[in-house]
């Protein structure tokens, strides 16, 4: 079900951890989901100099938010937003389309940390990114049913 | 940790045991008959069909003319269900929130045709009072569907309480007791039952094998057209090795491995209720399957824990959202009144005649190890 690499990243995730004096921190997912994220980054001259996550979610919600961090990691803030979900999944040798809604996860925790981080440094916000940043706020779970299929 | 593997997934389906396996051999590539022909080969089939039907049916302390050979307990459930309801006409079911699909679903189809059903909730056990049932039976029930042993937290249900009342009001009673079925007694008459389903590879029988119970004198409805098969009531040829395989696993199972298996159980949940911080066990304490565990793990994800064991040769089965195609938790945990973010913690571990001492003593430390990694990279979890 799993790529080589995503199963890699969900058994030995990089950058786990808190970062108490974290620059800029995002908070994403809804326990209903059954999915959270926490991103910390730290900024220097606009670059993520470090970054951390922690994650309670699936093999897929741990797998990209540990890479994530990983491709993260050094670059500028501009950079860093234009991390895709399609370049994150596709760097871990893709994931089951069922999936694709877990990952998402990832790269809006990041995206959420660099407007945390610019807002509380007063710095002008790109207007995509605020639009970014109001829908991450909204979003709701999608329903449907669930069953054990043991039958 | 070593190169164990454990199975604990026996209420998704078991290992053919190989008694079975012998059982059905023969009915293969030499008494390969159809059932339903005149000849020595179809009447060597044809022996072997009706006494498997005889060992079933003593299991439920029932005649074996009344009982029907099926594909398995979807198959069952659905014949039992469409083919009342088809053959009443109309009317009012009463079923419970925690049934498996292969009751909700034939359930809400009948509501699409026109039919009323009743889904009783459930305690936070698991368990449907029966005064319940009493209190949802109007002029117009013609059915109460309510499953034996549910397949995901193991509550039992007092089937015995339930049959009471269904013979007081003069209306059908079936259950499912595909996870039941050699655990758990069932007696047709001392319960009342007019329908039971049943199926193979629960008992460490073959797939695509089941039975229904069905007492004489009950009406229904065929619902697939064909041949005069099983008393004109389930068209296709006889699975003669299936059913011999079917009968086999009947036969073998018994009150000793049961016995066994439950003391294996109860090291199991004592251990991991003790040895792990905010854990909850699912389901009842005591009125559950023998073989079943389920529990909730606070700050984690069911998917993960169990991709974790699997790496470890620990093999469970979770209700999380996340392992699921719709997203959404379980319905049974839902009914039983946990919110959506419990629901995505929980872990079943289904025992088994193949397991041994050490194989649930690894399995607890191999709980007990994953549980505690995924609790260090989840932000739910700050000791």
């Amino acid at each position: 079900m799993y790529s080589k690499d995503v199963m890699e990243h969900f058994m030995h995730p990089r950058n786990v951890g808190e970062m108490p004096d974290a620059d800029g921190v995002g908070e994403v997912g809804n326990p209903v989901c059954g999915d959270i994220m926490w991103i910390y980054i730290k900024v220097k001259d606009d670059r993520i100099e470090d970054i951390k996550f922690k994650t309670l979610g699936c093999a897929a919600a741990i797998a990209t938010s540990s890479k994530v961090t990983e491709l993260a990691k050094g670059r500028t803030l501009d950079e860093a937003l234009d991390l895709s979900n399609k370049e994150i999944v596709e760097s871990l040798g893709g994931l089951p389309p069922v999936k694709i809604h877990c990952s998402l996860l990832a790269v809006d925790g990041l995206k959420e940390a660099i407007h945390d981080f610019l807002a509380k440094n007063k710095r002008p916000i790109p207007d995509k990114l605020e639009k970014e940043h109001q829908k991450i706020k909204a979003e709701k779970c999608e329903t449907g049913s669930h069953d054990h299929n043991d039958q | 940790m070593d190169n164990r593997r454990v199975y604990l997934d026996h209420a998704a389906t078991t290992p053919v045991a190989k008694e079975v396996l012998e059982a059905m051999m023969p009915y293969f590539s030499e008494k390969y008959g159809n059932a339903s022909s005149l000849h020595a080969f179809g009447r060597e089939a044809k022996d072997a069909l009706e006494n498997s039907r005889e060992k079933i049916a003593k299991k439920l302390n029932a005649a074996p003319e009344e009982l029907l050979f099926t594909s398995g307990g979807t198959e069952s459930n659905n014949l039992a269900l469409k083919g009342i309801a088809q053959n009443k006409g109309k009317g009012h079911i009463i079923t419970c929130k925690i049934e498996h699909s292969a009751i909700l679903a034939p359930c809400r189809l009948l509501e699409k045709q026109g039919f009323t059903v009743t889904y009783l909730g459930v305690d936070k056990y698991g368990t449907v009072d029966p005064s319940d049932v009493e209190k949802a039976v109007r002029d117009d029930t013609i059915l109460v569907s309510i499953g034996h042993a549910n397949n995901e937290i193991g509550t039992v249900q007092d089937l015995e309480a339930i049959g009471k009342i269904t013979k007081e009001r003069g209306v059908l009673f079936h259950t499912d007791a595909c996870q039941s079925f050699t655990k758990e007694g069932i007696n047709v008459k001392k319960q009342n039952l007019d329908l039971v389903s049943i199926n193979s590879h629960k008992i460490y029988g073959p797939k695509g094998v089941g039975a229904l119970f069905i007492r004489d004198g009950v009406k229904i409805s065929s619902q697939l057209q064909g041949g005069e098969h099983e008393k004109n009531l389930r068209a296709g040829t006889e699975n003669v090795s299936g059913i011999a395989g079917f009968a086999k696993a009947a036969e073998i199972a018994g009150e000793k491995e049961n016995a066994r298996v439950l003391e294996l159980r109860k090291r199991l949940i004592k251990e991991i209720l003790f040895g792990v911080e905010e854990v909850k066990l699912n389901g009842h304490p005591e009125k559950r399957l023998c073989n079943n565990s389920n529990f909730s793990f606070n700050g984690i994800e069911g998917e993960s824990i169990l991709l974790r064991l699997d790496m470890l040769g620990v093999a469970c089965s979770t209700a999380s959202a996340c392992s699921s195609h719709s997203l959404m938790p379980s319905h049974v945990l839902l009914a039983t009144g946990m919110k959506p973010e419990e629901c995505h913690g929980s872990l079943r571990m289904t025992l088994g005649r193949d397991n041994t001492k050490e194989d649930i003593d690894y399995a607890i430390s191999a709980v007990k190890e994953e549980v505690a990694n995924l609790r260090r990279i989840s932000p739910f979890w700050r000791k």
